[in-house]
């Protein structure tokens, strides 16, 4: 399923380390990440693969006594520059977590927040269409059309994951990233939310953090092993499943370790 | 050492549990118990003796409105007072002398000629007429109408004259006298004729009391919160803040009156007795507890919640603004009613600020001189008076009833908070 036509380069980051307080999460990461693939983010627990995804929003800035050093860049423009405001920067790199977790409202509210927010929707009818395009997108709307002022929460997981993908598209972003989307669901709902990703791919550049070997080899052009906060080994899926270059990584992906 | 494979030990230890079980379950149920028998015991004797005070006896007068007593230029200069007693006197023609006739007059309130009074300013036209009118009778005789002083007792043993039980005879043998629902326990202010006391200015000096206290304490409160959980750097300065603000819900109340009187009145120069003043204090008495609940409501929202906000792209104050403060609300509203309750309860640092204080007027506005209902219910306690024994218990059903609205409401604005999700 590798990806043969070449293709641009969406973020780009160099020598980005992450410190929590003292201790250090990510020693100098350089990574490129090219637009419309689905690049997988693999290793062990505790290797650097969410921290590294959540610098890709900033998302770690909230984090009491997080340092981010290096830099990232999309389109190449550092996120972390002065000019960059946050608010702004998350609206164009959307996030879906590890745990399904839809605003306590009704199922339209939840997607209609953030292009509210931004003001991307003026208008009611506007507003609607925007609900309706990010749900279908989602595969959510066929299920949810008749109860769209039900309670996000009363969804099933998967209903929910999917209620939270497209809240994240919601708002247009160039990047999705997703951090174990499935983690919290069962096969047939992550069958279906890889599915998703394979048909969102066309529009968005996607960053998905992973546990299952199988799920990183079945939906990803580009895989990326982490470990210790080291990036190990990256290249396109196939070869990394194939012919991995470094031992770790094959220890790992042969279920040796990790 | 026991063999754990033996099982007619395993079946004794089993017993043993479940012995230890079923008897802690009966120490809980008897807490329970004991503890709403207390309570019932408790509302039910102030209820019981509370229930004379919501009833008076009155005895119907024909008052003859003449011009003799009051003249329509100016309707309330009249002689009121002469006109009822004139009208009492007419019950008992044989009454003459001068010292039976002021013992007849002592049967009657001193506010008996309130209500004609306020007839005739009301509408001089009446003056004229005359009016068969309900007048209330002294506390003395109202207690002993309603068995509370026994007439059976040697006349030097109780307070109601031979005399005066015999002017009383004549007229329920009339059928004059009857019992009335006490109005004035809600429309008068307060007063040192037990029959005439009423609790509205006290009500009201506690209504304003709790606004100013609410209006002050509620948005500074939830704002020092939210400052203070999600804007804040966790340093040395916010965590010396933040052990002041635990340290000051444990102050003795009475200091906060010291400083309202010192800062507020002392230094402001703002009116003593007032319940702008009182509202105040007790609002400095209730932030610390409305910060601490406020805190604890805003850090249990999940995280998941404010990331979920932030990863469409919502500022620090929306995500607090849309989710998190909308969430943290019934947690928000319960601390409040908690201090609230807390603050309509207090004397002690009001008695600092002279809102313990004899005040006939129903205070108006925040700045009126008044009193709050636990400073009237002390007050009443400490008057000689018997029938001021009734007043005391309903001034604490009326704190009480207060506190049980109070309460409804937040409970209800809790519930409507919890139904938008």
């Amino acid at each position: 399923m590798v990806n043969s036509e070449a293709s641009e380069v969406k973020i780009k980051a160099r020598e980005v380390t992450v410190h929590y307080g003292e201790a250090r999460a990510l020693h100098g990461i350089d990574l490129d990440l090219n637009a419309n693939e689905v690049t997988a983010l693999i290793g062990p627990s505790g290797c650097g693969k969410s921290t590294f995804l959540r610098c890709i929003n900033r998302m770690n800035d909230v984090i009491e006594g997080c340092r981010v050093g290096g830099a990232v860049s999309i389109d190449d423009q550092n996120i972390y520059s002065d000019e960059i405001d946050v608010v702004e920067l998350r609206a164009r790199v959307g996030m879906v977590f590890q745990k399904p977790n839809p605003f306590p409202k009704s199922i339209y509210d939840n997607v209609a927040y953030g292009p509210r927010i931004h003001g991307m929707a003026p208008s009611r009818a506007q507003l609607d269409a925007v609900v309706e395009a990010s749900l279908k997108r989602a595969g959510l709307w066929e299920e949810v059309k008749d109860r769209l002022d039900a309670p996000g929460t009363g969804l099933s997981g998967g209903q929910q994951q999917r209620l939270c993908i497209a809240r994240a598209i919601a708002v247009n972003p160039a990047i999705v990233l997703m951090d174990e989307p499935c983690s919290a669901l069962d096969p047939i709902a992550t069958a279906v939310i890889e599915e998703l990703i394979e048909e969102l791919r066309r529009d968005y550049t996607i960053v998905i953090v992973t546990h299952s070997m199988q799920q990183a080899a079945r939906i990803s052009q580009r895989t990326a092993y982490f470990h210790l906060g080291n990036l190990v080994e990256h290249g396109p899926t196939q070869a990394i499943f194939t012919k991995p270059e470094n031992q770790q990584t094959e220890a790992y992906i042969s279920g040796k370790i990790g | 050492m026991t063999d754990y494979s033996d099982p007619q030990y395993r079946a004794a230890r089993l017993k043993k549990r479940y012995r230890a079980e079923r008897r802690f379950r009966a120490y809980g149920l008897a807490a329970v118990l004991s503890a709403a028998l207390i309570l019932v015991f408790l509302l039910s004797s102030i209820i019981y003796s509370s229930l004379p005070a919501f009833s008076h006896h009155h005895v119907r007068l024909d008052i003859e409105v003449s011009s003799d007593y009051v003249s329509a230029e100016a309707p309330a200069d009249g002689n009121y007072l002469g006109m009822v007693r004139a009208a009492l006197r007419q019950q008992f023609p044989e009454v003459t002398a001068r010292s039976d006739k002021r013992a007849l007059y002592q049967i009657l309130s001193i506010g008996a000629y309130d209500d004609i009074q306020k007839r005739v300013i009301a509408d001089p036209s009446l003056i004229g007429s005359t009016m068969s009118l309900y007048v209330p009778l002294s506390d003395d005789i109202d207690l002993m109408l309603k068995g509370l002083i026994d007439r059976n007792l040697p006349e030097s043993e109780r307070i109601v004259s031979d005399r005066d039980l015999q002017f009383v005879d004549k007229l329920l043998s009339e059928e004059r006298i009857r019992s009335q629902f006490a109005i004035a326990l809600f429309t008068n202010g307060d007063s040192r004729e037990p029959e005439m006391a009423g609790i509205r200015g006290a009500l009201s000096g506690s209504l304003l009391t709790l606004v100013v206290t609410l209006i002050v304490s509620f948005p500074l409160g939830v704002l020092a919160a939210i400052y203070l959980e999600e804007v804040a750097p966790k340093n040395r300065f916010t965590a010396l803040i933040e052990v002041n603000i635990n340290n000051l819900a444990a102050v003795p109340s009475i200091v906060y009156g010291l400083l309202g009187l010192a800062v507020f009145i002392n230094f402001f120069s703002m009116p003593r007795s007032a319940p702008l003043v009182g509202g105040l204090v007790l609002a400095l008495m209730t932030l610390p507890t409305i910060i601490i609940a406020t805190r604890a409501a805003l850090s249990a929202i999940p995280p998941s919640i404010r990331e979920a906000a932030m990863g469409v792209g919502a500022s620090r104050f929306q995500v607090i603004m849309h989710h998190v403060l909308p969430l943290a609300m019934p947690g928000i509203l319960t601390g409040t009613i908690i201090g609230l309750a807390q603050a309509a309860g207090e004397t002690a640092p009001l008695l600092m600020i002279g809102m313990m204080a004899f005040i006939v007027d129903v205070p108006g506005d925040v700045t009126a001189k008044a009193t709050v209902l636990p400073a009237q219910i002390y007050m009443w306690a400490n008057n000689p008076e018997r029938a001021f024994v009734a007043r005391t218990s309903a001034g604490i059903v009326i704190l009480l009833t207060l506190l049980l609205v109070v309460n409804a409401t937040a409970i209800y604005f809790r519930r409507r908070f919890e139904k938008r999700w």
